[in-house]
C-alpha cells in the first residue's frame, strides 16, 4: 500500500464553527495535541480556524497542501453530510486527490451531544485520531460517471405527480405517469372547493389532468402499478403491471353506454369515499382522464355467475373484452419521482366520536363529496337520510392527529379544511356552525384572513378537543340530536352542544402500503410511514437514493400549493440531471471477492438498495457498483469477510477504530 | 427564583419555583405521569362525567400545577369528585395518567390537611383503617361509622336500603379477618416508612 | 378444563354474593377451575391509592406475591370484580413501568417474607377469560334455554375496558365482548350508548348527589331503549344501580324499576340452572317482571344497527369497525347494494 512505501504527510484542521464547536470543545487544545502527539501517525501540521468552511479557511488548507506537500488532510468540523464536498473540493483545487481528505465530525458527534467540556475535548481528540489513522490508509479514487436515460417515471397521478409530469414533458422529455386508480386526479378530484380562495377544485384541476392526458410526451398508465425496480440512477428498468380494464382502449369512445346499461351498483369506497354508489363498469367521475371505463371484475355479475354481459351487448364499438389479462411492461428511465400521496385516517378508530355507529357523523372526505355538485347529493348538505338539511353542524378538528393514541403529528391541513367546511355549511344551509379546535393553525398566505372571514360569518368557535359525540340524551333538549361533549377551555366549563350533524376533520396518514413502496424503490421511510427526505429543509424532494425524487403528501401532510411546488421542484431536479447527460457517482462502493464468497446470500436481503446480484450458476454474489451507495451493511454482515468497501476497506475501518480507542491522555507521552 | 410578593400570593402563585410542584406531583404518582406533556386541550374536562360538580376541570388543575399554585390545587375539590372512570385517561392525546394524578393530589391534600370538605377524606381514612385492621373491607362497619359521623340523617334514610341488604344476605354485620394480619402489618409498616422518606 | 388462580375480592363475599354463587355454578359446565388465592387481602379499591403510594401498591402486591406462589401450570389470575382486576393489573404494570416503585414495593413485601416479580402473572377479568379462553362456541353449545325475548342493556362500566394496560379489550368506549356473550346466550342486546359510562363509583358514599345523577343517566337511557334488564360485570356497578336506585328515584322524583344482574347469573339461566342457585332474589330492584319475559316470543326482533333502510334511499353508512383483541382493525369491506 502507498501508506507503507512512503511516510504520509497529514495536515489536521480543527474548526470552531463559530461557537458551535468551541463552546463545548477546547479547539486549541485539540489542535496542539494533534500536532504534538500524532506525529508518529504522520501529522506534520495542525491548525484551528473560526470557520474552516469559509473561503479563507479553505485557502489555509490549499496553501499547506501546495507549500508543505501534504498528501493527506483531516478536517475536524461538522458531519460529512454538510461539508465533505467542500473540503474535498479544496484538496482537489490544490492538486490532491479529493478522496485523501477525511472529515472528523466533532460537532454532531461531539459538541452538540455533550455538555462537559473536558470530556468532550477528550472525545474530540479521539475522533481526530481515528480520522488521522484512517486517512493514512485512504487511497486515491476516481469518480464514476454514468449516462442518464432521458425518460422519467412519475408514480402517482395526483396533483403533485401531474405537476411533475407536465413540467418535464413541457421541457421536451418523455414521462411515464403511472396511477393505480382508473383515472388520474388523486384526492383533489374529490374535493369541492379549495381553501382559502374557494376556487372550485375541479375547475382548476381538470385542465391539468386533460393536458397530462393529451400531452405527446406523457404516456399515461392508469389502472397500473409498479411491481419491480431494477438498475440505478440514470438507468432504471421498471416493471409495471397493467391491470385488465376489460375495455379495449383503442376501440372505446368513452360514450358511457356500458355504464348506463350495467345493472349492478356497488358502494364506491374510493372516489365517493363510501358515501355514494357507482356501477360495476365505471369511470370514477365525469372528467376522468383517461375517459375509458373499467370493469370491477370482483363485483361483476358476468365474472361471478357467467351471465349478464349487458355492457358488451350495448357497446356500439365492441370495445368490451372479458378476456383481457393483466400485462407486465418494462420501461427504461433515468429518474423516478414518487408522488404516491396519502390515505385518510380511519375515523372509526376514534370510537368516542361515533363514526360508523352514529349515522350523522361524517368524515371530511364524505363531506367534500356531499358538497360537490357532482357528488351523491348533488352538492346538497343533508343528513344520512339523504334529504334533511341540518340546522346545526359541529366540525371537529384533529381527528386522529396530534394524538398519541393515533397519530402524533399535526396533519397540517385540517384547520383550514375545517374553516372551509364552516364556510360552506353557512353559505349553503345557513345552519348554526360550531367549530371545535385545540389550536388554530393558519400560517400560510391568506390563511389567517380566511379564519377571520369565517369568524365574521358567525361560526361559533369552541377551543377544546371534543371528548365525545353521543346520542345518549340527558334531557328533552338533547333528544334525537348528536350531543358534542367538550370542555370549553376558554370558559373552563364542560359543555354539551346538541347538533344535527357532525363533520370530523380527519387527518392524513401514509399510504397503507408506503413501507412496501419504500422498499420497492429502495428509499427511506419514517416509522410513521412517510418517505424520508435527503435533507428535511435543504433537500426536501430528494431521497438518499440517487435518481429517486419524492413529492407531495407522500413525505408528510401538506396542502395543495405545497404539493404542487414539490412536484415542480422534483421535476426541476430531474431536468437538471437529464440535461447533464451523465451523473457523477462517488466511488465509495462495496465489491465481493468472488474467490472468498461462500454464496451464503446473507448480504442479498440486507442491501437497502437492491444492489446485490446472486449468480445462481457460480453460487456467488456480485455488487452492481452503480447501484451500491456505499452504506457498508454487506461489508459488516459478510461472515467470510469477502466483501470490501472502497473507501471503507477493512484496513481503513480497523485503523480508525485504533485511533478512536487511543488513550488520548497517554498517546505520544 | 421569583420573589414571594404579596401580589404573587394573591395570584395563587405560592410555590416558589414553578415547575417544582408539577415535578413533585409527578414523582409521587404511580407510573410515569406525563404531566409535563399536557397541551391543555381539555379532553379530560370534556370527558369527565362529574365535571359539573368540580371546582376546576382537570385541565385547569394541570395548568395550576404548572403555575405553582400549590394552595389552590390542594384545596380544590376536583380530585375528590373524580369517579375513577378513566374516560379522560384513554382519550388524553398525551397519555397523561390523569386518574393517578388525582389520587396523588388527594394524598397530598390529606397529608397537608388542605382539603376543604372532610367527608371524602375521612371516608377514605375509615376504609383504609378497616382494611388495615382486618385485611378485608368491611362494608357494614364502614357505612355505619361513615354515616354516623357525617350524615346521621342520611343514615336514617339509608337504613331501608341497608336493612334490605342485610335481609338479602348481602351485608355482614361482622368483619372477616385474614390469617396473615401480622404479615400484612409488617408489609404496610415498612411501606409507610419508605413513603415518608421518599 | 382450564385452571386459574382466583382473586374473588371482598364484595364477592357480601354485596355481590349473587355474582360469586352464579360464577361457582357455571364454572363447572364451562370447564373453569378456580383456585382461590390463599389468604388474599383487600385490593384497596379506589380509596387506598388516594391516600398514599407505596403502602397502597404493597397492599395490592401482597396478593400478587401470594398468587405467584401458586403458579403451577397456570400463571393467569382471574378477578371477577372490575376494581380488583384493575388494581391488580395496575400494580403489576406500574411496578414495571416505574422500576423504582417496583423495588420499593418489594422491599415492603420482604418485611412480610414475600416477593413479586412484575410481569410474571397474567391478570385478567372473568369476562375476558369466558370470551377468549372458553369461547363463544363452547358457550353456545352449553346453552339449553336461550334467553330469547329478554331485552338486555350490556353495562360494562369503566374499569374493565379502561385504561386497559395490556390491550386486551376490543375498544375502550364501545367494546363488543359483553355484547357477544349476551348474544351467545340468546338475549336481545340493545345498542346501549352508555355501556362504559360511570355508575358513580364511591360517590354514592361521599357525594351522593353526584352519584345519583350518574345513576339516573344510566337507568334512564336503558329505560329509553326499553331494556328489560341491565347486565353488569362489576359488583360496584351492580350495588350502585340496584341498591341506590330507590334513593335516585326519590332524589329526582322518578320511578324507574330497572333491574340489574351479573352476567354470570344470565349465563346460568341460559345453561339451565334455577334462579335460586344463581342468586336471583337478592337484588333490591326486583327482576321478577324481567324474568317473566324469558321464553315469551317477540314478533319482530330488531336487527343490529337499527332498522334497515330502504334500498337506494339515503346515503350509505360506513361498515362498523370490528377490532380484534389486539386492537387492530380488520379490513374495510365493500358494502353492496343492488340497484
Amino acid at each position: 500500500m502507498s501508506a507503507e512505501t512512503k511516510k504520509p504527510k497529514v495536515g489536521v484542521y480543527v474548526c470552531h464553527c463559530g461557537t458551535n464547536i468551541s463552546h463545548t470543545v477546547d479547539v486549541e487544545q485539540v489542535r496542539d495535541w494533534a500536532e504534538k502527539t500524532l506525529g508518529a501517525e504522520g501529522v506534520v501540521i495542525s491548525r484551528d480556524y473560526k470557520f474552516m468552511c469559509s473561503s479563507l479557511g479553505q485557502e489555509l488548507i490549499e496553501k499547506d497542501i501546495k507549500e508543505m506537500g501534504l498528501d493527506r488532510v483531516v478536517v475536524a468540523a461538522c458531519s460529512p453530510h454538510l461539508h465533505e464536498m467542500t473540503f474535498r473540493g479544496a484538496s482537489k483545487r490544490a492538486g490532491l486527490n479529493p478522496y485523501l481528505t477525511e472529515l472528523a465530525s466533532i460537532r454532531e458527534q461531539v459538541s452538540w451531544v455533550h455538555t462537559d467540556k473536558e470530556v468532550a475535548t477528550e472525545k474530540a481528540k479521539a475522533v481526530v485520531a481515528g480520522a488521522v489513522e484512517r486517512v493514512v490508509q485512504n487511497e486515491p479514487l476516481e469518480d464514476i460517471r454514468v449516462p442518464i436515460h432521458p425518460d422519467t417515471l412519475v408514480v402517482g397521478g395526483g396533483i403533485a405527480g401531474i405537476q411533475a409530469a407536465l413540467e418535464i414533458a413541457n421541457a421536451g422529455f418523455k414521462v411515464y405517469l403511472v396511477e393505480r386508480e382508473p383515472s388520474i386526479g388523486g384526492h383533489m378530484a374529490q374535493f369541492d372547493k379549495t381553501f382559502p380562495t374557494l376556487d372550485c377544485a375541479a375547475c382548476i384541476l381538470t385542465p391539468r389532468m386533460f393536458e397530462a392526458g393529451m400531452h405527446p410526451n406523457i404516456e399515461l398508465l392508469t389502472w397500473s402499478e409498479v411491481t419491480n425496480v431494477a438498475g440505478y440512477v440514470g438507468n432504471f428498468t421498471v416493471t409495471i403491471k397493467k391491470k385488465p380494464r376489460y375495455v379495449i382502449e383503442e376501440l372505446c369512445t368513452g360514450c358511457g353506454i356500458c355504464v348506463e346499461k350495467c345493472p349492478k351498483k356497488v358502494v364506491d369506497d374510493v372516489y365517493e369515499a363510501g358515501l355514494g354508489y357507482r356501477k360495476v363498469v365505471y369511470t370514477p367521475f365525469a372528467q376522468a382522464v383517461p375517459k375509458y371505463p373499467v370493469i370491477d371484475a370482483p363485483n361483476c355479475t358476468y365474472f361471478q355467475k357467467g351471465t349478464c354481459k349487458a355492457c358488451e351487448k350495448f357497446c356500439p364499438t365492441n370495445a368490451i373484452d372479458f378476456n383481457q389479462k393483466e400485462e407486465f411492461i418494462n420501461v427504461e428511465v433515468g429518474n423516478i419521482i414518487l408522488a404516491t400521496g396519502y390515505d385518510l385516517f380511519d375515523a372509526r378508530r376514534v370510537s368516542n366520536y361515533g363514526y360508523g355507529r352514529l349515522a350523522n357523523v361524517f368524515t371530511s372526505i364524505e363531506f367534500e363529496r356531499m358538497c360537490n355538485a357532482a357528488g351523491p347529493t348533488s352538492g346538497n348538505i343533508v343528513l344520512r337520510d339523504g334529504k334533511t338539511q341540518p340546522k346545526s353542524v359541529g366540525i371537529i378538528h384533529c381527528v386522529g392527529s396530534r394524538d398519541k393514541n393515533y397519530n402524533n403529528y399535526c396533519s397540517s391541513i385540517c384547520c383550514m379544511q375545517s374553516l372551509k367546511f364552516a364556510h360552506l355549511v353557512k353559505e349553503r344551509t345557513g345552519a348554526t356552525v360550531y367549530d371545535f379546535y385545540i389550536d388554530m393553525r393558519t400560517p400560510m398566505k391568506a390563511y389567517d384572513e380566511f379564519y377571520q372571514r369565517v369568524m365574521d360569518e358567525g361560526t361559533l368557535f369552541v377551543r377544546g378537543k371534543v371528548a365525545q359525540v353521543t346520542n345518549a340524551a340527558r334531557n328533552e333538549h338533547e333528544e334525537g340530536k348528536l350531543i358534542i361533549q367538550v370542555e370549553d377551555t376558554l370558559a373552563g366549563k364542560q359543555r354539551r352542544i346538541p347538533v344535527d350533524m357532525v363533520v370530523l376533520s380527519t387527518g392524513m396518514e401514509p399510504r397503507h402500503d408506503a413501507k412496501e413502496t419504500s422498499h420497492l424503490f429502495g428509499i427511506g421511510c419514517s416509522s410513521d410511514g412517510w418517505f424520508t427526505e435527503k435533507h428535511p429543509k435543504l433537500d426536501p424532494i430528494s431521497t438518499m437514493t440517487e435518481g429517486i425524487m419524492i413529492a407531495g403528501t407522500a413525505t408528510g401532510p401538506k396542502d395543495i400549493p405545497a404539493s404542487v411546488a414539490q412536484g415542480a421542484a422534483a421535476a426541476a431536479r430531474v431536468l437538471d440531471k437529464i440535461l447533464q447527460k451523465e451523473v457523477v457517482l462517488e466511488p465509495i462502493k462495496a465489491s465481493v471477492n468472488q474467490e472468498q464468497c461462500s454464496g451464503c446470500r446473507i448480504c442479498n436481503g440486507l442491501c437497502p438498495y437492491n444492489a446485490i446480484l446472486f449468480h445462481e450458476d457460480r453460487m456467488v454474489s456480485e455488487i452492481n457498483p452503480a447501484l451500491c451507495q456505499g452504506c457498508g451493511t454487506c461489508v459488516a454482515a459478510c461472515p467470510a469477510g469477502a466483501i470490501n468497501g472502497t473507501g471503507f476497506s477493512n484496513a481503513q475501518i480497523l485503523a480508525q477504530i485504533d485511533g478512536l480507542l487511543m488513550d488520548v491522555n497517554l498517546a505520544g507521552a | 427564583m421569583p420573589q414571594m410578593t404579596e401580589e404573587r400570593v394573591r395570584a395563587g402563585l405560592t410555590q416558589e419555583e414553578d415547575l417544582s410542584l408539577l415535578n413533585e406531583v409527578s414523582m409521587k404518582t404511580a407510573g410515569v405521569s406525563h404531566l409535563e406533556m399536557c397541551i391543555q386541550c381539555g379532553s379530560c374536562g370534556g370527558s369527565c362525567p362529574s365535571a359539573a360538580d368540580m371546582d376546576h376541570t382537570p385541565r385547569m388543575l394541570f395548568a395550576m400545577l404548572r403555575a405553582g399554585m400549590r394552595e389552590l390545587v390542594l384545596q380544590s375539590n376536583t380530585p375528590w369528585i373524580c369517579v375513577s372512570c378513566y374516560h379522560c385517561v384513554v382519550r388524553c392525546p398525551q397519555e397523561v395518567h390523569i386518574t393517578d394524578v388525582m389520587y396523588t393530589l388527594k394524598g397530598m391534600a390529606i397529608r397537608e390537611k388542605k382539603f376543604r370538605d372532610a367527608v371524602a377524606p375521612e371516608f377514605s381514612e375509615t376504609f383504609v383503617d378497616m382494611v388495615e385492621k382486618y385485611g378485608r373491607s368491611f362494608e357494614f362497619g364502614l357505612a355505619t361509622r361513615h354515616y354516623l359521623k357525617h350524615a346521621p340523617l342520611r343514615l336514617v334514610g339509608m337504613s331501608t336500603m341497608g336493612l334490605g341488604m342485610l335481609a338479602k344476605g348481602r351485608m355482614s354485620m361482622t368483619p372477616r379477618k385474614i390469617k396473615g394480619m401480622t404479615q400484612l402489618k409488617s408489609i404496610l409498616k415498612k411501606a409507610k416508612e419508605m413513603e415518608l422518606t421518599s | 378444563m382450564s385452571e386459574y388462580i382466583f382473586y374473588p375480592g371482598c364484595s364477592m363475599e357480601s354485596s355481590a354474593k349473587a355474582y360469586y354463587d352464579s360464577l361457582m355454578v357455571i364454572a363447572k359446565p364451562l370447564g373453569i377451575t378456580l383456585k382461590e388465592i390463599d389468604d388474599w387481602n383487600c385490593c384497596g379499591a379506589t380509596e387506598y391509592v388516594g391516600m398514599n403510594l407505596i403502602p397502597a401498591y404493597s397492599l395490592i402486591a401482597r396478593n400478587l406475591a401470594l398468587a405467584a406462589k401458586m403458579k403451577n401450570g397456570t400463571d393467569t389470575v382471574v378477578a371477577p370484580c372490575s376494581a380488583c382486576y384493575l388494581n391488580l393489573a395496575k400494580a403489576d404494570y406500574y411496578m414495571s413501568e416505574r422500576p423504582s416503585l417496583g423495588e420499593k414495593v418489594n422491599q415492603a413485601l420482604e418485611a412480610g417474607g414475600l416477593h413479586y416479580e412484575a410481569g410474571s402473572l397474567d391478570i385478567r377479568h372473568l369476562l375476558d377469560v369466558i370470551i377468549n379462553d372458553i369461547g363463544l362456541d363452547v358457550l353456545k353449545e352449553k346453552v339449553v334455554k336461550p334467553l330469547k325475548g329478554l331485552r338486555v342493556a350490556p353495562y360494562l362500566g369503566c374499569m374493565v375496558p379502561r385504561p386497559d394496560y395490556y390491550h386486551r379489550w376490543s375498544d375502550a368506549e364501545h367494546p363488543i365482548e359483553l355484547v357477544e356473550v349476551l348474544k351467545a346466550i340468546g338475549a336481545e342486546v340493545i345498542d346501549y350508548p352508555l355501556a362504559t359510562s360511570c355508575c358513580g363509583g364511591h360517590m354514592t358514599q361521599i357525594g351522593p348527589e353526584t352519584a345519583y345523577e350518574l345513576i339516573r343517566r344510566l337507568i334512564s337511557s336503558a329505560d329509553r331503549y326499553q331494556a328489560d334488564i341491565m347486565v353488569t360485570v362489576c359488583p360496584m356497578c351492580q350495588m350502585n344501580l340496584d341498591a341506590y336506585q330507590g334513593e335516585t328515584n326519590r332524589y329526582f322524583g322518578t320511578n324507574y324499576q330497572m333491574p340489574i344482574v351479573f352476567f354470570t347469573q344470565l349465563i346460568g339461566l341460559a345453561l339451565g340452572f334455577s334462579p335460586k342457585e344463581l342468586g336471583f332474589g337478592t337484588e333490591i330492584t326486583s327482576t321478577k317482571r324481567a324474568l317473566a319475559r324469558i321464553g315469551v316470543e317477540i314478533p319482530e326482533p330488531v336487527e343490529e344497527g337499527g332498522p334497515r333502510r330502504k334500498k337506494d334511499e339515503g346515503l350509505p353508512m360506513p361498515p362498523r369497525l370490528i377490532k380484534n383483541a389486539k386492537g387492530k382493525s380488520l379490513h374495510h369491506h365493500v358494502e353492496e347494494a343492488e340497484s
